[in-house]
């Protein structure tokens, strides 16, 4: 069977394929960079070049559906006084009001509360309807400070500065015309309809020592009452772990490459950052050699999609987990449902990543009324929580499966690696033999 | 008078006092040796005199409150500001009211670089100079310069409004002059008055906005940045 046009004698160059031929001739005609949504579609080592053991001869299982294995996680309680208690370790990442419709924030906000988990702001400030359907809501303040205001710091939950994301590390946000509505506009104190590039670096800060009086000031503002996360895009993750725990961070988020964004250049999000899966252990080798492994949590995001990558990012040493893109797609985004609308945008289900266009047939990443309005938000929180739930009961099969009474307690020793540089990357041996590759090896 | 020597009691004594739910109405602060975040985050319609150089973040997100500096302040003075008046008596460190969307900020010496970096509707009188960047992606509000500016003024600059009476080493991408019309001289005034400005004229300054050409991508326009 060939494809469409294809003939036998017909041969694709591997370094020239259809796609880059495209591109090339796409920015040929258009003078700019291909700018889209989603996180990065390229292939690199992850979680599921991982496995579990599991329990034999040298390891007690326990019983699935009758011996506890428990899910909780307290974030924060290094220096706030009012640390996030969860119930699970998978909780939602920051998204913008703006990048995202109210009512899809909305969803976030309800799928997350009724599991006990929190959710995230944007580049976009908090609406009032995020603040109230989120029972725990983590408020970001990034360079572009949209929306920040004291009361709103005082609403939230705990505060989380974004020094960069998975994404794009060392990029800004990007929010273009078509979705800068009248109520995005005003939240943000610009003109309607413009492309929103906001800043890469924070305005009032510059590196670790001008952060930490940061957080200081922070911490009085909200009489030391909430946690302060730190969020890092993973590009030197040993370094970058140290420096937010030196500055005072309560919790380190560390964001793979593959993290989600709703507008960045695709060179971007292809070509810079390093995969979750070789982030982890670097950072948590910078707060076991602190001494605060444990007492700073470490949140990682990029590319969980299932309960198995939760149980592989906690068993490397992170504390919990984040999810955007997975959140999203739960919501209902790149559902065959909406197959015919998308079409008629020149995309497919299961394909579809131009968020940032603000046309989704699904109503999640627009901020057109009439396409909002196609969203169900107690539909979507229901679909969200559904899904949180079934990440939960896998990562529960799993921990059980390896003997563990919490997911906490799963460790590396529990994994293989089915490549070498999984292997590498994540210091498991590679499956069936003793060899962990790295400088020692 | 409240007065609070921090020679004595601590910042957080302090702060968590100016946060309670009925602070009294006029402080003094002595012995403020550069504390960070002083006077960080009120939100009541107190008055706060602080005698002596102050740290970075004063009056951070200041709400209501006025807060007068009778010395010389770090980064960040008034960032993020709401609402109410914060004077610097001495000079001003960089990113002097970043952020702001509210209030007034007056700084009687010079203010260092990225003075109202992102300024979101704060107004901002600066009786010296400001130095390099200032009023970046500065999206609301008004900047008084009664010095000079030094380079890459309004660099990428929304719809803010920049008043120099002296010289600007540099325009940023996308700040071009404007011109000063009726309504912008009876704005200046006002804000010189506020500020307690003596001797400026607005007929002295120039007038300096977005020429909006990067409002919207076009690849004609890359260049500019």
């Amino acid at each position: 069977m060939g494809r469409p046009g294809w003939h036998p004698g017909l041969r694709e160059s591997a370094l020239f394929d259809r796609n880059v031929i495209h591109e090339i001739q796409r920015a040929a005609r258009e003078g700019i960079y291909d700018i889209r949504g989603f996180g990065a579609k390229r292939e690199v080592p992850h979680f599921d070049d991982l496995l579990f053991l599991g329990a034999s001869m040298s390891r007690y299982p326990l019983e699935g559906y009758r011996e506890r294995c428990d899910t909780n996680v307290v974030l924060g309680a290094r220096h706030a006084k009012a640390p996030l208690r969860l119930d699970i370790p998978i909780t939602i990442a920051g998204m913008s009001f703006g990048a995202l419709s109210a009512p899809a924030k909305e969803a976030l906000g309800r799928g997350a509360s009724e599991v006990g988990t929190s959710t995230t702001t944007g580049d976009g400030g908090m609406t009032p309807e995020e603040r109230g359907h989120s029972k725990t809501l983590v408020y970001q303040l990034l360079p572009s400070r949209y929306g920040m205001n004291p009361d709103d710091l005082r609403r939230a939950d705990a505060i989380e500065i974004v020094v960069g994301q998975g994404a794009k590390p060392g990029g800004g946000g990007m929010l273009l015309g078509q979705k800068i509505s009248d109520r995005v506009a005003e939240m943000r104190d610009l003109p309607k309809g413009i492309d929103q590039r906001s800043a890469c670096r924070h305005p009032d800060w510059t590196g670790p020592d001008d952060l930490e009086i940061k957080i200081h000031e922070l911490r009085e503002i909200t009489d030391w009452e909430k946690p302060i996360f730190v969020k890092v895009g993973a590009t030197r993750p040993y370094f970058d772990t140290a420096l937010a725990v030196k500055s005072g961070a309560d919790v380190v988020v560390m964001d793979g490459m593959q993290g989600g964004t709703a507008a960045t250049q695709e060179v971007f999000i292809e070509h810079v950052g390093i995969p979750t899966l070789a982030a982890i252990r670097p950072a948590v080798d910078a707060l076991q050699d602190l001494g605060v492994h444990r007492e700073v949590q470490l949140v990682v995001s990029g590319g969980v999609r299932s309960g198995a990558d939760v149980a592989k990012a906690l068993a490397l040493g992170a504390d919990a987990v984040s999810i955007g893109v997975a959140a999203i797609v739960a919501l209902g985004d790149n559902s065959p449902e909406y197959e015919e609308g998308y079409e008629e945008i020149g995309s497919s289900a299961g394909f579809y990543d131009d968020w940032q266009e603000g046309r989704d047939p699904a109503g999640i990443s627009t901020q057109d009324d009439d396409l909002a309005a196609r969203f169900d938000a107690e539909l979507g929180g229901r679909r969200l929580a559904n899904y949180l739930r079934t990440m939960v009961l896998e990562a529960q099969t799993i921990a059980r499966a390896c003997g563990k009474s919490h997911l906490h307690n799963l460790e590396p020793e529990d994994l293989v690696a089915l490549t070498i540089e999984a292997a590498a990357m994540a210091r498991v041996p590679l499956a069936g033999t003793g060899w962990v590759p790295g400088p020692s090896g | 008078m409240t007065e609070v020597d921090l020679a004595v009691t601590s910042l957080r004594d302090l702060n968590a006092a100016l946060h309670g739910p009925d602070p009294a109405p006029r402080w003094r602060v002595a012995n403020p040796r550069g504390a960070h975040a002083l006077a960080a985050g009120i939100d009541a319609p107190v008055e706060v005199e602080v005698d002596g150089h102050v740290g970075y973040y004063c009056a951070g997100m200041n709400k209501q409150a006025t807060v007068r500096v009778h010395g010389n302040a770090g980064t960040g003075v008034a960032e993020n500001m709401m609402s109410g008046t914060v004077v610097v008596e001495g000079n001003a460190s960089q990113s002097a009211g970043a952020t702001a969307h509210g209030g007034l900020l007056v700084i009687h010496g010079d203010a260092s670089a990225r003075c109202g970096i992102s300024m979101k509707g704060a107004d901002i009188v600066v009786h010296g100079s400001v130095g390099h960047m200032s009023a970046f992606m500065a999206q609301k509000g008004r900047l008084v310069v009664c010095g000079d500016a030094g380079d890459a003024l309004g660099d990428s600059i929304y719809e803010a409004r920049l008043y120099v009476r002296g010289e600007a080493a540099g325009l940023g991408a996308d700040c071009v002059e404007k011109e000063m019309r009726d309504e912008h001289r009876d704005e200046l005034r006002e804000l010189l008055e506020r500020a307690g400005v003596e001797g400026a004229e607005p007929s002295q300054f120039r007038r300096y906005g977005s020429a909006r050409r990067l409002y919207n991508f076009h690849v004609d326009h890359a260049g500019e940045y």
